[in-house]
């Protein structure tokens, strides 16, 4: 089964978001690819449905842009109508409604965040539908690579900073392995008081090991040789 | 005698009223009494059924009932219009859970019913609710009364009362001080009210009605037990021949 339509964009993506006491910390790559074609390298995939509830979207940009857009407006309603910010667990309520009911047509994983009267909170919808309510939360393609690492590193009670760089050692982690991620890290902290943004570009990413040391001197340059049957070019060492 | 002005609820009087929803309101004023009371902990609803006929079953066409978990509805007027409205009410109740995957807070039931009743005071193919309702929760804001009216208008109230005796029910209720009760206190309270305003020798014969939503219920809108009831409506019926006594 294919799930993309040719042509269509995809978020190969990595997003995350963690509670911690005061708020959440949710944050996301910032690639969109058309098959091997990077489309967008500074997408912004957390996405405001309420004054103080988000999301993180992963799968098709179009059906996520579009879910985030018919949930926005049901926020607003239930805003207007009942005179209270949505609680989180509404706003991720009506997304899960819309993943499961449309599941046949819909290529969505979303994470929804935020905080409300009874504090911070995390809930997970992955592709089909179903609604998990998660201290923290890690989806898209590039989550696979670094569900070991969140589970060994998490810990209760930590405060704001310590969240804001576990969410970023997460996603550079997987933006390094993921091919489909990359880019920047864009964070947003939201607490009772506001929602901060971060920003952290490209060349500013944590690094951690990536092989032995290179030496500086220049050995040799790679030969190619096309091979005996087709054309396509292998590489060699000389 | 008769104006023409009456005859359908699109029709309004010279003076902008209209009849239907008046009549509508006679039918309430007509049957049984009915009160709530939103104390300290909990919600208490109570009803006067007036019982026309010796061979009814004691206890069927109940006129207390369950909207949701923790949602009750005491109507007073049509008894059929009454069911219609329970469940209508229980269908929004079931929407908005569906929707928001949450209680619906009372205040949320209230506005819509009060929508769908008021859109049977504009058209000419249907007559309005002759049904007053009070609707009584506990929800995440705590206990909650409200009372719908035929012309749809819909009020939140600490005590509520409508039908026959609505006049002295209400010059009892003013008199507690609602705030301070306990669910359990206000049981025996409307107990005795509802014998208050029931007139032995004017009225039928009535059985009473009393069902509540508190801490003791775990939230949950329920008849009150058995035995409570009992003990309320002895201790109800005891003070009004006391008071007869004086």
């Amino acid at each position: 089964m294919q799930r993309l339509k040719a042509g269509e964009v995809n978020l190969g993506t990595s997003i995350m978001a963690v509670q911690f006491d005061g708020g959440v910390v949710i944050g996301a790559d910032s690639r969109t690819t058309t098959g091997s074609y990077i489309a967008n390298r500074v997408t912004d995939k957390l996405t405001y449905v309420h004054d103080r509830v988000y999301c993180c979207r992963s799968g098709s940009a179009a059906d996520t842009q579009a879910v985030a857009d018919i949930v926005h407006s049901h926020l607003q309603m239930f805003a207007q109508q009942y005179g209270t910010p949505p609680p989180v667990h509404t706003a991720a309520s009506v997304f899960e409604k819309l993943c499961y009911d449309n599941k046949d047509n819909l290529s969505a994983g979303i994470i929804v965040a935020g905080w409300d009267k009874g504090g911070p909170s995390v809930y997970n919808i992955p592709l089909g539908g179903g609604l998990f309510k998660q201290p923290w939360a890690i989806g898209g393609s590039g989550s696979t690579y670094v569900y070991g690492y969140c589970d060994a590193t998490y810990r209760e009670g930590w405060g704001r900073d310590q969240t804001v760089q576990f969410v970023k050692n997460t996603l550079a982690l997987a933006m390094s392995r993921d091919g489909s991620s990359g880019g920047t890290i864009r964070i947003a902290v939201i607490t009772e008081d506001g929602v901060e943004r971060l920003f952290i570009p490209g060349n500013e990413l944590p690094t951690f090991w990536e092989g032995p040391p290179v030496p500086m001197t220049v050995v040799e340059a790679k030969k190619v040789v096309p091979t005996a049957g087709e054309g396509a070019p292998i590489e060699v060492e000389a | 005698m008769n104006s023409g002005y009456d005859l359908s609820s699109s029709t309004y009087s010279p003076d902008g009223r209209i009849f239907q929803v008046e009549y509508a309101n006679k039918a309430v004023e007509n049957s049984g009494t009915a009160i709530g009371l939103r104390v300290k902990d909990g919600v208490v609803l109570a009803l006067e059924k007036l019982v026309h006929s010796k061979l009814l079953v004691p206890g069927t066409n109940r006129r207390i009932q369950t909207v949701d978990r923790h949602i009750g509805i005491a109507t007073a007027g049509l008894l059929a219009d009454g069911r219609h409205l329970a469940s209508r009410a229980f269908d929004e109740s079931l929407n908005y859970r569906e929707t928001y995957r949450s209680e619906p807070p009372l205040s949320a039931i209230a506005e819509r019913l009060g929508l769908y009743v008021q859109a049977y005071t504009l058209y000419s193919s249907v007559r309005p609710f002759g049904i007053s309702a009070i609707l009584g929760a506990v929800d995440k804001d705590g206990p909650a009364l409200y009372v719908v009216e035929p012309s749809g208008i819909y009020y939140g109230y600490n005590g509520a009362a409508v039908g026959k005796g609505r006049q002295l029910a209400k010059t009892e209720l003013e008199k507690l001080k609602l705030s301070e009760l306990t669910t359990r206190e206000a049981v025996f309270e409307a107990a005795r009210i509802m014998h208050l305003v029931h007139d032995d020798s004017k009225d039928k014969e009535f059985e009473l009605e009393l069902s509540w939503i508190g801490a003791e219920t775990n939230g949950l809108h329920l008849p009150v037990p058995k035995d409570l009831f009992e003990e309320a409506d002895k201790k109800g019926r005891d003070a009004l021949d006391a008071d007869m006594e004086d």
